[in-house]
């Protein structure tokens, strides 16, 4: 500790400068009015200093009631920095598409200043808001605020993770279907399963509302819900020669990156063959005053994405190839529920569902969920004659 | 009953305040009827209406990692510029929303004399999308706010201008366990480790169930052993490849290592379905050293890496499209990158990354 009662943050302070804004500067900060923060830059300077983490192994804390929302933290060095011997984190599920107004941004500063160590993320990974660093006294005061001022938490361990979407028709012209809507919906429809964990591990759902995929739903969440169109591509011809007049190369830049070759380019018209179109999204970023997704909308769903742990990383892939906008929520609720059955019963401990289907095999998987095969679900039938006929095939 | 003081009941299960309430009274008026948008530079989009009601939205960095000073600034800048109104991106990036073109530059001002740059819009570099490292977590083998600063601070330039060939997209994570799930980026930094868990017998049976133990680990390294008249377990260390998967389910085996951590690069990955399908990151660098407080060699091979790409790709070619395009012993060859035997696969489905043709580019 140096003579002004601060911290020794010699390491650290070199992460002040620069032009990128400073999470170093962000602890400082706090720590004007946080002996919280105090100590937490006295341990992470340590870190820096000898290139390890000092925070133990996890440990059971939360709110009453809830088997989630809540990740214990604790020091291993509690006797040098007693004010972050528990320095717990909140997840409070954050509002679709992560919009606030300035007064709700100061009800949660206000709400974490009082409990808390001042310090967020904004967001996590998963989206939550993160309350970072809470004693577990802490844990029901801020919980019992939080929900008075409407908020709650998020899901944690073997819960549905709280689910989250891009911005959807709120602000983008390309969203197939109502994104905020759809993970609004579906977060209060399962409060139950993302309070209190009832899984053999996470599950996570993300709402995209193009096969953009802003939320990365393919690849990080065990159901994604990705938007898309059926019929032709909106497409407004004087809007097209506006971007050739202005210098646009269609032909190279448009036509020659478009993925199945469906369009054409011959100077005057753009031809778009939409049947075989696979609604890339290319075209349409290229050009979007000229361009638009068709007007019969709705969403793939696809199934299993997961990062490396434990049997290896996975991408999600086609379970439903289109649902239309207007059945989604319905079609949603009820597969949702027939997956978690399956899962519940089959899955082992720690094993997400795109691991399970690995294990069993899709076509068990589809058999048991009540879904009939369908070739848009491969990118080629197998290549192997390893085949697991059902015995009803034989005579 | 009369007389008796009803105890508050006790709020649970409400879920997210509804959206609408925090929605600008434009996006309002105009939700779901945009049709189209533009970029007015940097960081700045307009979005357009049926109505022909005009959206504008400035877009900052933001180190993740916020105190609730720099949020009530954020609170106080919605107030004085767009009637309270802003959210946050899927990257952790601010976005001020404002109904008033006049308002545009005098935030961007503001913002960026605050010390919060606006960017990171179309084929600039966005944020960097990442965990919480030594300021929060149990596994991490590496930080992430501190290299992730280093990072961008030598990338700013590239967040505040759009003139890479496309979207360049880094994300950093610092264990496996991926909770920034980065495996799909145009460029991952991950945190690794590379020696065993050291058994710690004296408390594992207190800590631990052991078939539990033995059942998490991948590749069956884990097996029941008697240690010094205790029941405990043993590692054999071949078939370790430091996952750290037993260390998530027994605090007994810890991983953490400050000699052998460190980082690895991963390039290419991709989650828009855009042009080509949705691709994971493939392993460019095995190993850099942990070098705190800014990481030189990390920086310099993320940096490395970005200029050779924004060199040779052709426009609107993401990394992993540009790699594809150009052949993985031509990346090798234009980063200087030494290719090794551990950019060879060998966990389940290895031979789906072997070249299973002759077409070698010569």
């Amino acid at each position: 500790m140096a003579d002004d009662g601060k911290p020794k943050t010699e390491l650290l302070d070199e992460l002040e400068k620069g032009p990128w804004p400073s999470f170093v500067r962000e602890i400082k900060q706090a720590a004007q009015t946080s002996a919280v923060c105090q100590d937490l830059l006295g341990q992470l300077e340590l870190s820096y200093e000898e290139k390890r983490g000092h925070w133990k192994h996890g440990g059971i804390v939360g709110v009453l009631g809830y088997g989630g929302g809540v990740i214990g933290r604790y020091s291993d060095l509690a006797d040098k920095f007693p004010a972050i011997a528990h320095f717990h984190t909140l997840r409070v599920n954050q509002p679709s598409g992560w919009f606030y107004t300035s007064d709700a941004l100061r009800i949660l500063c206000d709400i974490w200043e009082r409990h808390g160590s001042g310090l967020t993320n904004m967001h996590g990974s998963t989206g939550d808001i993160i309350f970072l660093g809470a004693k577990t006294a802490d844990l029901e005061p801020t919980f019992k605020e939080l929900t008075e001022a409407g908020f709650d938490l998020g899901g944690s361990g073997s819960a549905l993770r709280t689910p989250s979407c891009c911005v959807g028709p709120a602000r983008c012209e390309w969203s197939c279907y109502d994104t905020l809507k759809h993970c609004n919906d579906v977060t209060q429809e399962f409060q139950d399963e993302m309070h209190r964990p009832p899984f053999p591990y996470k599950f996570k759902i993300k709402f995209a509302g193009c096969p953009n995929d802003c939320v990365a739903s393919i690849a990080r969440a065990d159901l994604s819900v990705i938007g898309t169109w059926k019929d032709e591509i909106q497409q407004d011809d004087a809007a097209v020669a506006a971007y050739a007049a202005g210098g646009l190369d269609i032909g190279k830049d448009v036509c020659e990156r478009c993925p199945s070759r469906c369009m054409s380019w011959d100077g005057q018209k753009l031809s778009i063959q939409n049947s075989e179109c696979v609604r890339c999204m290319h075209c349409i970023n290229v050009m979007p005053k000229a361009l638009r997704p068709g007007k019969e909308r709705g969403a793939t769903l696809l199934i299993g994405s997961k990062a490396p742990i434990v049997q290896g990383a996975l991408l999600s892939s086609v379970l439903v190839p289109f649902v239309p906008a207007a059945e989604l929520f319905e079609t949603l609720k009820e597969l949702i529920r027939r997956v978690w059955e399956f899962w519940d019963e089959y899955g082992n401990n720690r094993e997400r569902i795109g691991e399970l289907i690995q294990r069993v095999g899709m076509a068990n998987f589809l058999d048991a969920i009540g879904l009939e095969p369908q070739p848009e679900m491969i990118s080629a039938p197998r290549d192997n004659p390893y085949i697991f006929f059902q015995a009803e095939e034989g005579k | 009953m009369a007389g008796e003081t009803a105890k508050p009941k006790r709020i649970t299960d409400i879920g997210p305040p509804h959206y609408e309430k925090f929605l600008h009274p434009l996006i309002k008026k105009n939700y779901g009827q945009w049709k189209y948008h533009e970029s007015l530079g940097a960081g700045i989009l307009c979005h357009v209406a049926e109505s022909g009601d005009k959206l504008y939205t400035v877009r900052a960095g933001s180190p993740r990692l916020l105190s609730v000073q720099t949020l009530r600034l954020f609170a106080d800048l919605a107030d004085k510029y767009c009637g309270g109104y802003l959210r946050f991106t899927s990257r952790n990036n601010v976005e001020f929303l404002l109904g008033d073109a006049a308002n545009v530059e005098p935030l961007k001002k503001e913002l960026e004399a605050a010390g919060f740059p606006v960017g990171g819009t179309n084929n600039a570099i966005s944020n960097i999308v990442h965990t919480q490292g030594w300021v929060h977590c149990h596994s991490s083998a590496t930080d992430a706010s501190g290299i992730v600063k280093a990072v961008m601070d030598a990338l700013c330039e590239r967040f505040t201008h759009q003139d890479l060939p496309a979207k360049l997209r880094i994300a950093l994570a610092c264990c496996l366990n991926m909770c920034g799930a980065v495996h799909c980026s145009d460029i991952a930094i991950l945190g690794i480790h590379r020696r065993p868990p050291k058994v710690q017998h004296n408390i594992l049976r207190k800590v631990c169930e052991i078939p539990t133990l033995i059942a998490s680990c991948p590749t069956g390294a884990i097996r029941p052993a008697t240690v010094e008249g205790q029941q405990s377990v043993e590692v054999i260390e071949a078939q370790c490849m430091f996952c750290g998967n037993c260390y998530t389910v027994c605090p007994a085996l810890p991983m953490n290592d400050p000699d052998n951590d460190g980082i690895s690069i991963w390039v290419g990955g991709k989650v828009s379905n855009a042009r080509t399908a949705p691709k994971f990151s493939k392993l460019a660098i095995p190993f850099l050293p942990n070098h705190p407080p800014r990481w030189p060699e990390t920086v310099e091979a993320v940096v490395n890496i970005v200029n050779v790409y924004a060199q040779h790709a052709r426009k609107y070619e993401r990394m992993g499209e540009w790699i594809e395009r150009i052949g993985w012993p031509r990346f090798f060859q234009l980063t200087g990158i030494p290719f090794t035997r551990y950019h060879i696969d060998d966990f389940k489905f290895a031979g789906l990354t072997y070249a299973r043709s002759t077409h070698i580019r010569f």
